[in-house]
């Protein structure tokens, strides 16, 4: 197991994903509201008004974490408040200009490509891994497979009904420009993946 | 996208693409960095493996289509969604700007959809006033210049940053940074309003599940995700070629389409959607989803045995990546709307003959994309089928039909060839020509011609055959129409080799041109006429092997040959036995003969090698000739050894402009070495690199392989 962990890591980061190891889902809370504490503020991608000075940023620092357990929420929530960032688990559709975090807890984990799966039937966390300067999600260790097929029955299952389900490879990224990579296109500017020993 | 009109402004157009600075460097960075992050992401992978699994799929998907088709739309509908199928792009165009209305939408985002380009559905929504946007950085780009995609991947690929940079000013009102980096920023800020407020999202489709109903969409910047997301209705498009029977088949591709296209094991996103999905601002809060399944003419190429291939395809672009035409041309002119060698198949059937009876002759045969394509598309051999398509439809240009009605009479055509000897004295000058008489005049100055040799082969053999009383094996030798009748030395050195090793060797003298340039030409009978002719010639002679010296010939007598004859009865068996013994002069030497050091006297002399195409790609011999120039002499490698000389039988004479660049880059790497003595496997390329070298003045000595070994044998 430790060696797909090991594997994980090396192939997720090869994506320029960040992946750090975690021993309980307490310590992803703190990971998270430290991070966003200290970030960058998270840009306005829609001007706030026609004519706002540009670049313009968000005034607070917020992050989304919308399928989180009550108590999980309570938790992260608490983290949060000692660091003043805000937590939130819906709205999304107000905040398409931006958020500095959308925090998740994955589905599934691939070794042969570093990918993590979420499963995103809800509006709210789809929009919060979509428009979040940082995506942080948390995998458990338990659920990492070699590759997609090896993880074909638990797709399967997570597409059984009206499903909107999520490969994600390392953060958003395009070579559209002369072929120069560059990271942070329509989506997360980051990703981090943060391994759950269970 | 390419509009000419005729071959005329077709090869103006592409002057015009041979002088854009830009591009030419760009395009040769891309085919050879692309090349090396390929290898790189195909390293721990059974890539032979995977393509034939990912054929297979897709095979037994374009059989069971209208099963596929019945199964998803099932489980699509069971997920809330509507789905139809538009025979046409008209229909399909119409059913989409249809759904807007009843929609009541006025702004529409889209994310990247080559199906959607294939039916001009932006230019339709906008005639019907809607307004559209391209969400994807390329495709953006390339709207905002009413362009059309030089690639399928890479739709902005022709383009620098500094033009990129220009248009963004332009568009946000200040002059901006020129960095890629910076100027994807630019995007991501302008879009991201029109993808809060869009009313609509149009994407494509990679993958159709019918066992569950899905759609899967790849892209690495994310914009198909917000595209799906956002707004209250979304409308995927595809082909229905792009259903698969289960997710796992999708899985499958999926490990051979990103590292094809880009080599990246995986893009950023692949986006599963499955249904009506939940959306805050949707009736009920719900998404109003659409599929359109397009026909557009792909029912009927099902069912043509030979063309269904094309439906293995995964939009990779790949085959234009290793394309040495693209390369030199960019997508522009390398396809209409799709690119590459498959958009050349493609035009033809979605955007009719037209368009494609110029591009259809742009491909010169060197099989690279049909080495890498992620459905193992013979893309090539369909290339040469589509021109006899197209000559059985528009009848056959005069110089085709007058070749193909010559090579019939294998008497004829020898001796025409003997009469080209004296009709060429006047112009004769050393072992080259300086002018061809008649249409090989025009442009074909960067390379010189040889000569027709004094004494054919043919009529030199009976000299120089050995006498073996009790042989180790028996060789019958297939000459092609170049070395027995231009270059008949480099058949001679062969003997020599061989004479050393007690082989009985023949010379069937019935056996004519391979058939090889007139099928590039798009004539069938006469490709299968000659190949009957070249059967019947060898089928009394008691052999073991059949060597030739011609790479080309090898493969086309190996491969091609079969094919051509199938469905001949009287020559199924016998053209088995036929092509079962063809054996390319290398391999032969090297693993029949099993020549080594013993030998030769190596000599000290550095020698380059071109790897031709038909030899490495077609017939995946590799290794044997490195080592038997290694044998012989000093073996000095250079750059892009595999890479085509441009030469390509008529290609050369139809597009001189790009088979002269492609001589001039492949000599300029072959000097890089310092060698001065140059050897292939290829009559043809020899031709070409020869004559190239003449005109050079590079003092490059450039043989076949078998003069080497023959001069510095033991
Ligand atoms: S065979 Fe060669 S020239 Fe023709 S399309 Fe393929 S890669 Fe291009
Ligand atoms: S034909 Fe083959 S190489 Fe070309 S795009 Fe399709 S799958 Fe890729």
């Amino acid at each position: 197991m430790s060696d797909l962990k090991e594997l994980f890591r090396e192939k997720a980061e090869l994506v320029a994903a960040k992946v750090t190891d975690i021993k309980s889902m307490d310590e992803a809370f703190a990971y998270a509201a430290k991070y966003v504490a200290e970030k960058n503020p998270c840009e306005l991608l829609i001007p706030s008004s026609p004519d706002a000075p540009q670049p313009e940023f968000l005034e607070e620092k917020i992050m989304a974490a919308p399928e989180l357990s009550d108590d999980q929420y309570a938790a992260l929530a608490k983290e949060c408040e000692a660091k003043g960032v805000k937590l939130i688990k819906s709205g999304m559709r107000d905040l398409m200009a931006g958020i500095d975090a959308g925090f998740t807890i994955c589905d599934a984990g691939f070794v042969e490509t570093g990918s993590i799966v979420q499963q995103s039937n809800g509006e709210e966390l789809r929009l919060a891994t979509m428009v979040s300067e940082a995506h942080i999600a948390v995998l458990p260790v338990s659920k990492i497979f070699e590759d997609s097929i090896a993880a074909e029955k638990l797709l399967l299952e997570l597409m059984s009904g009206v499903a909107y389900t999520a490969v994600i490879t390392g953060p958003s990224r395009t070579a559209d420009i002369e072929r120069t990579l560059a990271i942070g296109a329509h989506g997360p500017l980051e990703l981090h993946i943060l391994l759950l020993e269970d | 996208m390419h509009n000419a009109e005729n071959l005329k402004e077709y090869r103006e157009d592409m002057q015009e693409a041979l002088d854009n600075e830009f591009l030419r460097k760009s395009m040769d960075a891309f085919a050879v960095g692309y090349r090396e992050n390929r290898a790189k992401a195909f390293a721990d992978i059974n890539e032979t493996e995977l393509i034939k699994k990912i054929a297979d799929c897709k095979d037994y998907a374009v059989k069971n289509n209208a099963a596929l088709l019945q199964q998803f739309t099932e489980e699509a509908e069971k997920r809330g969604v509507k789905v139809h199928l538009a025979k046409d792009a008209e229909e399909a165009n119409a059913l989409i700007a249809k759904i807007a209305k009843d929609n009541d939408v006025k702004k529409i985002i889209k994310s990247k959809s080559m199906t959607s380009e294939e039916t001009l559905l932006n230019h339709y929504l906008e005639d019907e006033k809607f307004n559209v946007i391209e969400t994807d950085l390329g495709e953006w780009i390339i709207q905002m210049r009413h362009e059309g995609p030089s690639h399928m991947v890479m739709p902005a690929i022709h383009l620098s940053r500094y033009q990129v940079q220009d248009l963004f000013s332009e568009r946000v009102g200040e002059k901006l940074d020129s960095d890629p980096v910076k100027l994807t920023k630019v995007a991501r800020r302008e879009l991201r309003r029109d993808f809060a407020d869009a009313d609509m999202g149009i994407s494509g489709a990679n993958f159709c599940v019918a066992e569950n109903g899905h759609i899967g969409i790849a892209t690495n910047e994310g914009n198909a995700r917000l595209t799906t997301t956002a707004p209250r209705v979304h409308v995927a498009i595809a082909g229905i070629d792009k259903l698969v029977p289960k997710l796992t088949d999708a899985l499958t591709a999926l490990k051979a389409l990103p590292r094809n296209a880009t080599g990246q094991a995986l893009t950023s996103y692949v986006t599963w959607i499955g249904g009506a999905n939940e959306c805050a601002i949707g009736e009920d809060n719900k998404k109003e989803m659409h599929i359109i399944f397009l026909d557009n003419g792909r029912s009927k190429i099902a069912e043509d045995e030979m063309f269904s291939q094309i439906f293995r395809c995964v939009r990779c672009g790949a085959c234009a990546n290793v394309c040495p035409v693209y390369r030199l041309v960019g997508g522009h002119q390398m396809g209409h709307i799709y690119i590459g060698a498959i958009g050349l198949i493609l035009t033809y059937f979605y955007h009719g003959e037209e368009k494609a009876k110029n591009l259809v002759h742009n491909c010169i045969n060197c099989g690279a994309c049909k080495s890498i394509c992620a459905g193992g598309i013979d893309l090539p051999g369909l290339i040469k089928e589509l021109r006899a398509r197209l000559n059985e439809d528009n009848g056959m240009p005069m110089e085709t039909n007058l070749l193909g009605k010559v090579l019939k009479n294998r008497k004829l055509f020898h001796s025409l060839l003997r009469f080209g000897k004296w009709a060429q004295t006047p112009v004769k000058k050393g072992p080259y020509l300086r002018h061809l008489p008649l249409m090989f005049m025009k442009d074909q100055g960067f390379r010189s011609f040889p000569s027709i040799a004094d004494k054919p082969f043919r009529d030199r053999f009976k000299e120089i055959k050995p006498m073996v009383h009790n042989p180790s094996h028996r060789v019958a030798l297939f000459s092609g129409c170049v070395q027995d009748f231009v270059y008949p030395e480099q058949m001679e050195a062969a003997v020599k080799v061989m004479a050393r090793h007690n082989v009985a060797i023949d010379f069937p003298m019935d056996q004519s041109c391979c058939g090889l340039p007139v099928q590039m030409m798009g004539e069938k009978q006469a490709t299968i006429d000659v190949a009957k002719q070249n059967v019947d010639a060898f089928e009394g002679t008691n052999c073991d092997y059949i060597v030739t010296l011609c790479a080309s010939c090898a493969s086309h007598l190996k491969e091609a040959y079969a094919e051509l004859l199938e469905g001949d009865r009287k020559y199924k068996e016998k053209v088995k036995r036929f092509s079962a013994k063809i054996i390319d002069f290398s391999s032969y030497a090297h693993d029949v003969l099993g020549v080594s050091t013993e030998d030769f006297n190596k000599s000290s002399e550095k020698v380059a090698y071109h790897a031709s195409c038909h030899l490495c790609r077609e017939l995946k011999v590799v290794d044997q000739p490195r080592n038997l120039i290694d044998m012989a002499g000093e073996y000095a490698p250079s750059a892009e050894e595999d890479v085509c000389c441009g030469f390509g039988g008529t290609f050369t004479v139809k597009f001189p402009e790009l088979s002269s660049t492609l001589l001039d880059k492949k000599l300029t790497n072959i000097e890089a070495t310092g060698a001065k003595r140059l050897v292939a496997d290829c009559p043809g390329c020899l031709l070409h690199l020869r004559g190239g070298s003449n005109v050079r003045e590079n003092g490059m000595k450039v043989t076949h392989i078998a003069e080497l070994l023959a001069e510095n044998l033991k």
